[in-house]
C-alpha cells in the first residue's frame, strides 16, 4: 500500500473528529438543552394524559396512536394508565394546557431538528399567555 | 460493462450535457410545484389526471412493446432477433424508469409514496400498478444486463436467466393490461368504461414501441459502427402493420357500439374529441390529426413496396407514433374526463411548468435509454469486432 | 390502553356506564374533560347513517345556510377559481344532478332548479376499492366513507373512481388562499385544515356524530325549516329517515351504477 501511514492517521484524525459529541466536556460547549416551558394552567393540573417520562420520550408515539384510534377506528376517548378517561385530541385536549406552541413545543423540536406536520393541518393555538 | 457509458465521441457528449440541462430546467420546475401544489398544472376538480398520467399510460406500452422482440426470439427461436432483444429491453427499462417518475410527479405528497407499500390496498388497481411495473423493471434489468454481458465474454448467459425470460413474457402483457384496468373498471366513465380497453391499449403499444424501436436502430445504424440489421427492421414493420391494424378495428368496435346503440352517455366523449362539446372542441384539431397519421400509417405499412422502402418506412412508423401518442397521451386521458359526471366541461390544457416537468422525466428516460444503448451497443461493436 | 372500539360503542349507545365491563367509570376532569354531551347520544348508535334531502322544503336560501354551516364547521375555505375549488355540500341544476333522469318535459318545478349535493357515503363505494393505500375507506360501524389526510398520498385515484364529482382536491394550500374570500379563516379552531396535496370530502360530520350531535348541515337546515335534512340509522326501521323513505317516493343518484348512495331526495 502506497503511504499507508498517511492514510491511517488521517483516518484516525477523521474518527477523532466524528466522534466531537463524546470528547470530554462537549456539554460546555454544546448549545443548552432546551427545557419545556409549562403554562399557569399545566402547572396546577400537575399531571399531563400520562407521567412526565413516558410523555418527554413516548409522546410522538403515542400521538400516533392517537391519530390512528379517532381517525380510523373512531375511538375518541383516552384512559390512561391511573384509568381518567379524556378526549383524545392534539387540537384540543393538549393545547387546552400547553397553549404555548413556541415554548412548549418548538423549541426543543428546533433543537433537535425534527420538525413534525402536525401543524400543516392541526391549528396552532394563539398565543396570548 | 458500465464503463463504456464514460467513454464516448464529443457528439455522444453533447447529447448527454443536453439531456442533462433539460433535466435540470426541468427541475427548476419541478420545484415550484412541489411548494405550490399541482396547482401550478393545468389539472382541475374535473379533470383530476392529465398530462402525466397520459404519459405514463403511454410509456407503459412502449415498455410492454418490449416483448414484441423477446417473444420472437426465445419463443419462436426467430434468430434474427438476437441481434436486438437487448435494445427492445433497453428501451423497456428507460420507459418503466419514465412512468415511475411520472406517477411521482403526479402525487399530491410525493413524500408519502411509500404508504402504498406499508398500508397496501390489494383491490386497489394502483397499487398493482406500482408492484408489476416495479417488478418488470427489475427482470428487465437482471435479465438484459446478464444477457449483455454473458455475450461480451463470449458464454452462454447463466440458466437461471431463462425462467426469468419466460416469466418477462407474459408480465408484459400484465403492465398493460393493469394500466388498462386504472381506467376500465371506474363506474360513470363510459370512455373507459369498455371490456376492449385493454386490448386497444395492448394492440396500440405493440405498434407504437415496435415503430420507436426502428427509429432507434436507424438511429444506431447512424451514428454507431453496429447494424441492427435491415431484416431485422423489416420483422418489426410488419409486427408495426399488424398491431396498427388491431388497434384502428378496435377503435371502430368502440365506435359502432357508441353510435349504434345511440346511447348519449357512450356517444358524448367521442363527440366532445371529435366534433366538440357545446362549444368546448381544443381536442378536434388533435383527434383528426392522429387520424389523419393513422390512415397514412397505414397506407405506407400495409402496402408492401412502402413497408419495404427504409424511407416510406420510416415515416409509417413515425405516422404511427403521432397518431397513438395524440390517441392515448392526449385524447384517452381529457375525453375520458370531459364532459364530467354532471355533464359539464371545464377545459384542460396542460400549463408551462407541468410541460417542462414532462420533459424533464422524457429527459431522464432518454438519459437513461442513451447510457444503455451506448453499453449495449459498444459491447455488440467490440463483440462483433468491428471498432 | 385505549377503550375498545366495542366498548365504547357499547358505552355510548346505551348512554350509561354498565357496559364498559369492570372498574372503568367516567370520571369528568379538568383538561381534556368529557363533554357532557357524551350522555346524550342516541345517535353515535347508528350503523349505517343516511339523509333525507326534501325537495319540497328546501329553497336557495336554506341551501345556502347549509353550505356555509358546513363549510365553516370544517374550515373549507372559499376559492374563486371553479377548477381548484373545495366542496363538502353544494348546489347544482337538477339536469346536471340526475344527468340519466332528465328530458325535455321535465316539470318546471324542476328545471333548472338547484338540489343539495354531498357525499353520498355509498353502500358500495367505488372510491374505497380504487384507494392505493385504504386512505379511504369505509367504516364498519356506521357506514361513513372516512378520509385519512394523514395517510393520502395525492394520487386522486378516488376522484377518477367517483361518479359523483364529491371529491375535492387540495390543488394549494388551503390556508394561504385568498384572505378576502375568508377573512377569519379558520372558521372553527376545534376542527383542523386540511394541507396541500390530499384529497377531501364530507365525513357526514362524523367529529359530530361521536359527541351525539346532528350534522352541521342537518341543525342549520332544521333551525329554519323542521324536516328540511332528516339525519338517521337506515338499519333502525323505527329511524325517521327510514318513516320518510317508506311514506314518499325518493330519487338516488345514478342507481344503475351500484354504488348504493345513501342520500335520498324527495321531489
Amino acid at each position: 500500500m502506497y503511504d499507508g501511514w498517511k492514510i491511517l492517521v488521517g483516518l484516525i484524525i477523521g474518527v477523532i473528529l466524528l466522534a466531537y459529541p463524546f470528547w470530554p466536556d462537549a456539554e460546555k460547549w454544546a448549545a443548552k438543552t432546551p427545557e419545556p416551558e409549562l403554562t399557569a394552567k399545566a402547572q396546577e393540573a400537575k399531571v399531563c394524559v400520562e407521567p412526565k417520562s413516558y410523555i418527554r420520550t413516548q409522546h410522538m408515539k403515542l400521538l400516533d396512536q392517537w391519530r390512528d384510534s379517532v381517525v380510523r377506528d373512531g375511538i375518541r376517548q383516552y384512559e390512561n394508565s391511573t384509568g381518567k378517561v379524556y378526549d383524545i385530541s392534539l387540537q384540543n385536549t393538549c393545547i387546552e394546557c400547553h397553549s404555548n406552541k413556541t415554548k412548549f413545543c418548538d423549541q426543543c423540536h428546533t433543537y433537535a431538528g425534527v420538525d413534525p406536520f402536525c401543524w400543516d393541518c392541526h391549528i396552532e393555538p394563539e398565543e396570548n399567555m | 460493462m458500465l464503463e463504456k457509458a464514460i467513454q464516448g465521441s464529443r457528439l455522444y457528449w453533447g447529447w448527454v450535457i443536453a439531456l442533462l440541462a433539460f433535466i435540470g430546467i426541468g427541475f427548476l420546475f419541478y420545484l415550484t410545484q412541489y411548494f405550490e401544489g399541482l396547482k401550478v398544472t393545468g389539472m382541475s376538480r374535473d379533470v383530476s389526471w392529465g398530462f402525466y398520467i397520459a404519459q405514463l399510460t403511454y410509456l407503459v406500452g412502449v415498455a410492454a412493446s418490449g416483448v414484441m422482440v423477446v417473444l420472437p426470439f426465445y419463443l419462436h427461436d426467430y434468430k434474427a432477433f438476437g441481434r436486438i432483444t437487448i435494445l427492445g429491453e433497453f428501451v423497456a427499462i428507460s420507459a418503466v424508469v419514465m412512468c415511475i417518475l411520472f406517477v411521482l410527479v403526479d402525487l399530491g405528497k410525493p413524500m408519502r409514496f411509500l404508504n402504498v407499500l406499508l398500508y397496501p390496498r390489494p383491490n386497489s388497481v394502483l397499487f398493482w400498478d406500482a408492484t408489476v411495473l416495479s417488478i418488470y423493471l427489475l427482470l428487465n434489468l437482471i435479465i438484459g444486463w446478464n444477457v449483455l454481458s454473458s455475450e461480451r465474454k463470449g458464454i452462454h448467459y447463466p440458466g437461471w436467466v431463462k425462467p426469468l425470460i419466460y416469466i418477462s413474457i407474459p408480465w408484459a402483457f400484465s403492465i398493460h393490461t393493469v394500466t388498462a384496468f386504472l381506467y376500465s373498471g371506474l363506474p360513470g366513465r363510459h370512455y373507459w368504461l369498455t371490456a376492449i380497453l385493454a386490448a386497444r391499449f395492448l394492440s396500440s403499444a405493440f405498434c407504437s414501441g415496435p415503430a420507436l424501436l426502428i427509429l432507434l436502430c436507424m438511429i444506431v445504424r447512424k451514428f454507431t459502427r453496429f447494424d441492427p440489421g435491415t431484416k431485422q427492421m423489416r420483422t418489426l414493420a410488419v409486427i408495426v402493420t399488424y398491431a396498427m391494424i388491431f388497434n384502428v378495428f378496435f377503435f371502430f368496435l368502440e365506435i359502432f357500439t357508441a353510435f349504434y346503440s345511440q346511447i348519449p352517455s357512450h356517444m358524448v366523449h367521442f363527440q366532445f374529441l371529435f366534433a366538440g362539446y357545446e362549444g368546448h372542441g381544443r381536442l378536434v384539431p388533435w383527434m383528426w390529426t392522429a387520424a389523419f397519421f393513422a390512415l397514412v400509417s397505414l397506407i405506407l405499412l400495409i402496402n408492401p413496396t412502402t413497408r419495404k422502402n427504409e424511407g416510406t418506412m420510416m415515416v409509417g412508423c413515425v405516422a404511427v407514433i403521432i397518431a397513438t401518442w395524440i390517441d392515448k397521451g392526449l385524447g384517452l386521458l381529457i375525453g375520458g374526463f370531459t364532459p364530467n359526471p354532471f355533464e359539464r366541461v371545464t377545459d384542460y390544457w396542460p400549463t408551462l411548468t407541468e410541460f417542462m416537468i414532462s420533459v424533464m422525466v422524457w429527459a431522464i428516460g432518454l438519459f437513461v435509454l442513451t447510457v444503455l444503448f451506448k453499453v449495449a451497443v459498444s459491447v455488440k461493436e467490440e463483440v462483433e469486432g468491428v471498432t | 390502553m385505549g377503550i375498545k372500539r366495542r366498548d365504547f360503542l357499547k358505552l355510548a349507545g346505551l348512554s350509561t356506564l354498565i357496559g364498559l365491563g369492570g372498574k372503568t367509570a367516567f370520571q369528568l376532569f379538568a383538561p381534556g374533560e368529557l363533554e357532557a354531551s357524551i350522555k346524550e347520544v342516541p345517535l353515535t348508535a347508528g350503523t349505517k347513517w343516511g339523509m333525507v334531502v326534501d325537495m319540497t322544503k328546501m329553497d336557495e336560501h336554506l341551501m345556502d345556510k347549509c353550505i356555509e354551516a358546513c363549510h365553516r364547521t370544517h374550515n373549507v375555505p372559499k376559492i374563486e377559481n371553479p377548477k381548484h375549488e373545495i366542496k363538502w355540500i353544494w348546489k347544482e341544476a337538477y339536469e346536471h344532478t340526475f344527468p340519466g333522469q332528465h328530458h325535455d318535459y321535465v316539470t318546471e318545478k324542476y328545471e333548472n332548479r338547484n338540489f343539495l349535493l354531498l357525499c353520498n357515503h355509498c353502500t358500495n363505494p367505488p372510491c374505497c376499492r380504487v384507494c392505493p393505500t385504504k386512505a379511504t375507506w369505509k367504516r364498519e360501524q356506521d357506514g361513513i366513507v372516512m378520509m385519512d389526510q394523514h395517510r393520502c398520498i395525492g394520487c386522486r385515484f378516488c376522484m377518477a373512481a367517483c361518479p359523483y364529482g364529491v371529491r375535492s382536491f387540495n390543488w394549494g394550500d388551503p390556508r394561504t388562499m385568498d384572505e378576502a374570500l375568508n377573512p377569519d379563516f379558520p372558521t372553527n379552531r376545534e376542527y383542523p385544515t386540511r394541507a396541500v396535496g390530499v384529497v377531501e370530502k364530507c365525513n357526514f360530520c362524523a367529529e359530530r356524530l361521536a359527541k351525539g350531535q346532528y350534522p352541521a348541515c342537518v341543525e342549520a337546515a332544521n333551525e329554519i325549516r323542521k324536516g328540511a335534512l332528516t339525519f338517521g340509522d337506515l338499519d333502525a326501521p323505527d329511524s325517521e329517515v327510514r318513516k320518510l323513505l317508506h311514506e314518499h317516493y325518493t330519487i338516488i343518484r345514478k342507481p344503475e351504477l351500484g354504488t348504493g348512495p345513501n342520500i335520498f331526495y324527495i321531489v
